[in-house]
């Protein structure tokens, strides 16, 4: 029981940071119909950029964590936007009009060149960052000593997590770039007949699912405590897979999807063996996509013009 | 025509390789009903999406107000105050209603949303009723005023209004149309209106335009061309 409550506990966790990149990928899909495979290497741009920014501001002298950790996130979500940007920009706003699979090739070429790219920019090594955040909340102990804990953390990757989803619910549907970026999912054309820019719709959600994966990268970076150029590939396909179990295109879908990649892969780590972590991620991804293409939350794929 | 609101010239539009339009002139005076009549695949909706710039015309000008608008993308076109509720209806299916017409208001002057949207419910009391409700769930009729309403709620110097009439029962056909001449009438908005239901809209237009495979090939005032015989024969036989 303890050990469950554990689990339970990283599970949540290591969901939230999913969740938030599966984001970006359900938005993308929603508006213009492709799977952006660079996505995780955003995500992995976004925690490079927290570590760059960790050292920047070590060596400006502040040490109030809290102002730390919120500039931090500031910079990361910042610049981590630019890149999601200038990447729809270079990579598919030109094959906006071709077939397919055009842009889906440009994505894994994008995904590759940003790996070698930070890779070469910061060596392949992995890159370290002292604990920036320490200490946590007993919760139970068991009469042999295990002890169930929730790091503060955990506690603010939760709690982040669930402010972001909220506002960002709200922009999506309260304000009027919402509901042209909604606009622009069933219907682009009509959306520019009314004086939509639906250009610029398409690079804000670009920008916005970056400056998620961005949180995330930061939380990761402070969760782990080192990265590497690589570490897009696995997290960008466990959220791909979250999001397709969710049911691609829809918003409480990524989260739900996320949150429940993350119980799987703490409760199998936990209960059977963490070598094989990964492969029950992928094996859910090909179930979801032969028995409910759809996801859980999503909706069957009406006729579209 | 120096008053013409909206002045098309020679213009040709093509998708890929097809030659949609061939050479089309048309004027639309300000404050007038323009209809534009022909069998299915002339090019009417083609032309009234060219106004709007997508797709933009090859060859040709396109002048709303005495500004050259061909080339400007989409969004820019529209600004400046023409809208459209174009072919098949295109609502917004899985918004409500009330957020289909706030989309419609987009290109609004600020300030103008309430006022406007009481106009608009004051037009089509329907759509008052079904604020809340998934405009994919309404009836084609009500799928048809809630285009009009969203076109109109940006208040547009020009509308441009394709089949209006199209697939719908003869009782909402008159509401629709006693619709358009009010707002022409009341509002002196000057309504360009492509049509397959030739007689209604001879009769409501001050002038008109017949279209064949992308060329204009004839024109006159609404009731010169219900007199015509050629027009007749071609667009009104079976009666109205
Ligand atoms: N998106 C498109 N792609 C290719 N051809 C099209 C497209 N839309 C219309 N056409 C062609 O252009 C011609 C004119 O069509 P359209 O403007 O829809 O005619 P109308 O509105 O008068 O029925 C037709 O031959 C039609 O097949
Ligand atoms: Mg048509």
């Amino acid at each position: 029981m303890e050990y469950f409550l554990q689990q339970l506990i990283n599970g949540l966790t290591l969901g939230a940071i999913y969740g938030l990149i599966a984001i970006g990928y359900t938005m993308v899909y929603g508006i213009i119909g492709m799977i952006n495979f660079a996505h995780g290497e955003i995500y992995m741009i976004g925690a490079f950029i927290s570590i760059i920014a960790f050292l920047v501001i070590g060596w400006a002298g502040i040490t109030w964590v809290p102002l730390v950790l919120a500039l931090v996130l500031l910079l990361s979500m910042v610049f981590t936007a630019a890149y999601g940007w200038t990447v729809e920009r270079i990579a598919y706003r030109p094959l906006r009009s071709s077939p397919r699979l055009a842009p889906l090739i440009s994505a894994i070429g994008m995904s590759i060149f940003l790996q070698n790219y930070v890779q070469i920019l910061q060596g392949a090594r992995v890159k370290p960052i002292q604990p920036v955040v320490q200490g946590g909340v007993k919760l139970m102990e068991r009469a042999d000593g295990f002890v169930v804990q929730i790091s503060y953390l955990q506690i603010v990757i939760i709690l982040l997590t669930i402010a972001l989803m909220f506002g960002f619910n709200q922009i999506i549907q309260g304000t009027s770039l919402g509901r042209s970026q909604r606009a622009c999912e069933q219907d682009k054309t009509m959306a520019g007949l009314l004086g939509v820019n639906v250009d610029r719709t398409i690079s804000l959600t670009f920008v916005m699912g970056a400056a998620l994966a961005a949180v995330a990268g930061f939380m990761v970076t402070l969760y782990y405590g080192v990265i590497d150029f690589y570490i897009g590939f696995l997290a960008g396909v466990k959220a791909f897979t979250a999001a397709v179990l969710g049911g691609i295109g829809s918003l409480p879908g990524a989260m739900l999807g996320g949150i429940l990649i993350g119980l799987i892969e703490a409760f199998w780590s936990a209960y059977f063996t963490i070598e094989y972590k990964d492969v029950a991620t992928f094996t859910i991804l090909v179930l979801v996509l032969i028995f409910r293409p759809t996801g859980l939350l999503g909706r069957p794929e009406i006729e579209k013009v | 025509m120096s008053d013409a609101l909206l002045q098309v010239s020679g213009v040709h539009t093509y998708y890929g390789a097809i030659e949609a339009l061939k050479g089309v002139d048309v004027t639309v005076p300000e404050g007038e009903i323009v209809t534009l009549i022909g069998a299915n695949g002339a090019g009417k909706s083609t032309l009234l999406m060219t106004i709007c710039g997508n797709p933009a015309a090859r060859k040709g000008r396109v002048l709303f107000q005495g500004e050259d608008i061909t080339r400007l993308p989409t969004f820019e076109i529209v600004r400046r105050g023409i809208a459209q509720s174009p072919e098949g209806r295109r609502i917004f299916p899985r918004m409500t209603v009330f957020e289909n017409l706030q989309m419609g208001s987009i290109t609004a002057p600020p300030g103008s949303f309430d006022s406007e949207l009481e106009r608009v419910f004051h037009l089509f009391p329907r759509l008052k009723e079904r604020m809340d409700q998934r405009a994919g769930t309404l009836s084609g009729g009500e799928q048809q005023m809630l285009a009009i309403g969203r076109a109109l709620m940006c208040r547009p110097k020009l509308l441009l209004l394709d089949e209006p009439s199209l697939g719908l029962a003869p009782l909402v056909v008159r509401q629709i149309f006693q619709v358009i001449r009010e707002i022409n009438r009341e509002q002196k908005m000057t309504i360009f209106m492509v049509e397959q239901n030739a007689y209604h809209a001879l009769k409501l237009a001050h002038r008109a335009y017949v279209m064949v495979t992308g060329k204009v090939t004839m024109s006159g005032t609404g009731a010169e061309l219900l007199a015509n015989e050629e027009v007749r024969a071609a667009y009104l036989e079976g009666g109205h």
